[in-house]
């Protein structure tokens, strides 16, 4: 019963892990995380001297 | 700017202010005791200056305190800064602050003294494990409280593993240090036999794991692209490598006991785990790394950058290195040699130490609204340390090997070829390069010191405005 559980539970985090990399390269997500990953700079105008690349 | 709300700075500088303080004294303590190793009249027959007592505070002081208190320092100002939010319960984060220092203070009194659990990263007796408990529940209060305020609505990848980082190690540290108590300064394991050995192990390598990886992964997502003035390479790598990360990395502790009474296959469990960890760390190192793409230029200017970035290699190496010594018949060898030290440090100075030098040179002129001092000495720092660290690992794996092939050779009748005493003395000259190697690095470490003192000696803490959330938003 035990081997069982593990199997099913095994195949399940397999499945979750799966999930979140195909979530993660969809094409819907891009802009999204696009703008996520400029989130560091959002405060940069106010508090910070250091000049960001435009992309 | 209609909001007139600031960042939290005070608990920050305190935590900066310490990282440097206890990373000085850590190291020093290091050096002391690689020296004993070379030349043992060193410990002057002084019981609390032997190397058995001084090895767990050294550990203790550069991993918890040193590390720690730059993990502290960079969670509260990513947080702060990526959530466009004051940090939650300030008086908790005081607390924090002071209960983490008394810790420390704690431990460098007691592991002297000889009073310990003996248990390895985990030495320290019941009632300072209870204080740690009290700190890092409000160090999660704070945090998670943090990011419940926040004003923006995305949670930005460092703090999804600064999170990580907490929960993991408040689980690690509750369960690892079950004891039962028989006086103030004497606890038993609540664990036996291998079992105890298994949660050790457990708990010491995601200490590892969540310690000194995902949380100073966390400082590299903000500090490496915000030094090198460009966004993360891959954010959605960096989604992945988050989940595959921690995943994975609880698993792999069984490889520190091959070849043991654990049963083998929890055995070959931890080694195949240990091998697959090589893709989410290395998904990582190109993450960090590839920011620069497009902006290579600036490692010839920025010494700071440079220093981010050859942490990032060092992380790449020996989280190479880690899952080829968890093979068990590369374990065969390598275990209980120095190439296990050798590969440690590869880790906590290349890695850990210079990732967190590099975002305390963005930070602390920053944190007191200076410049850095000097960008030469900086170079200096960069140099020193690099060689250190190279002298370090390099005679670490060429003792480390030596030392596993002595101990396993065998004569033609069944003999062992050395005794152990041949091995020890075979050692000697690597040891002193081994010295030679920290002192440099520690030597490194003062001149940042010197740079950073002189950018705000004369400086008053500032006060930052908490910007409006981002119209686009």
């Amino acid at each position: 019963m035990f081997t069982f559980f593990q199997s099913i539970w095994t195949i399940v985090v397999m499945i979750t892990f799966l999930g979140i990399v195909v979530w993660a390269f969809s094409g819907k997500r891009k802009s999204a995380f696009d703008e996520a990953a400029r989130l560091p700079f959002e405060d940069d105008q106010l508090s910070d001297n250091n000049k960001t690349d435009s992309e | 700017m209609t909001n007139t709300e600031t960042y939290n700075y005070k608990v920050v500088r305190q935590f900066a202010i310490m990282t440097i303080v206890w990373g000085i004294v850590g190291m020093s303590v290091g050096v002391l005791i690689a020296a004993q190793l070379a030349w043992p009249a060193l410990n002057f027959d002084v019981p609390w200056l032997t190397f058995g007592r001084l090895r767990p505070l050294h550990t203790n002081a550069v991993i918890f305190a040193f590390g720690g208190c730059a993990l502290f320092s960079c969670s509260y100002y990513v947080v702060q800064h990526t959530c466009h939010a004051r940090l939650a319960f300030p008086a908790l984060a005081g607390f924090t602050f002071w209960g983490w220092q008394a810790v420390i203070l704690l431990a460098a009194i007691t592991l002297p003294l000889g009073i310990t659990t003996s248990k390895e990263y985990a030495e320290l007796e019941w009632p300072i494990d209870i204080l740690i408990t009290l700190v890092w529940v409000s160090y999660a209060l704070v945090f998670f409280g943090t990011i419940i305020k926040r004003k923006i609505p995305h949670i930005y990848v460092a703090n999804w593993f600064f999170g990580a980082f907490i929960i993991t190690v408040a689980v690690l540290h509750l369960f690892n240090s079950a004891a039962l108590p028989v006086t103030i300064l004497k606890s038993y394991s609540a664990y036996a036999g291998v079992q105890d050995a298994m949660v050790q192990w457990w708990y010491g390598h995601n200490a590892v794991g969540f310690f000194l990886t995902a949380g100073f992964l966390g400082i590299m997502y903000y500090f490496v692209p915000k030094q090198a003035g460009r966004p993360v390479y891959s954010y959605r790598l960096s989604v992945v490598h988050f989940w595959a990360l921690v995943f994975t990395y609880i698993w792999a502790g069984p490889h520190h006991l091959h070849y043991t009474a654990l049963p083998d296959w929890a055995q070959s469990l931890g080694m195949v785990m240990s091998l697959i960890l090589l893709a989410p760390s290395w998904g990582g190192m190109i993450n960090g790394i590839m920011t620069l793409s497009g902006a290579w230029h600036k490692l010839r200017t920025d010494p700071v950058l440079r220093l981010l970035v050859v942490s990032i290699s060092f992380y790449g190496m020996s989280t190479f290195e880690g899952p080829m010594m968890a093979i068990k018949t590369v374990n065969a060898l390598s275990h209980y040699t120095d190439w296990t030290i050798g590969h440690v440090h590869s880790g906590a100075l290349g890695w850990v130490a210079l990732v967190s030098m590099g975002a305390m040179y963005y930070l602390i002129p920053r944190l007191f609204g200076r410049e850095l001092y000097s960008l030469k000495l900086v170079e200096v720092h960069f140099w020193t340390a690099t060689i250190g660290i190279v002298l370090y690992i390099a005679s670490m794996w060429v003792a480390g090997i030596m030392q596993g092939l002595m101990w396993r050779a065998v004569n033609a009748d069944g003999t062992l070829t050395y005794s152990f005493v041949e091995s020890v003395q075979a050692m000697h000259p690597y040891y002193i390069v081994r010295a030679l190697g920290g002192a440099f690095f520690l030597l490194g470490a003062l001149v940042m010191a010197y740079n950073l003192w002189r950018s705000i000696a004369d400086a008053k803490p500032v006060e930052v405005e908490i910007p409006e959330p981002a119209s686009a938003h």
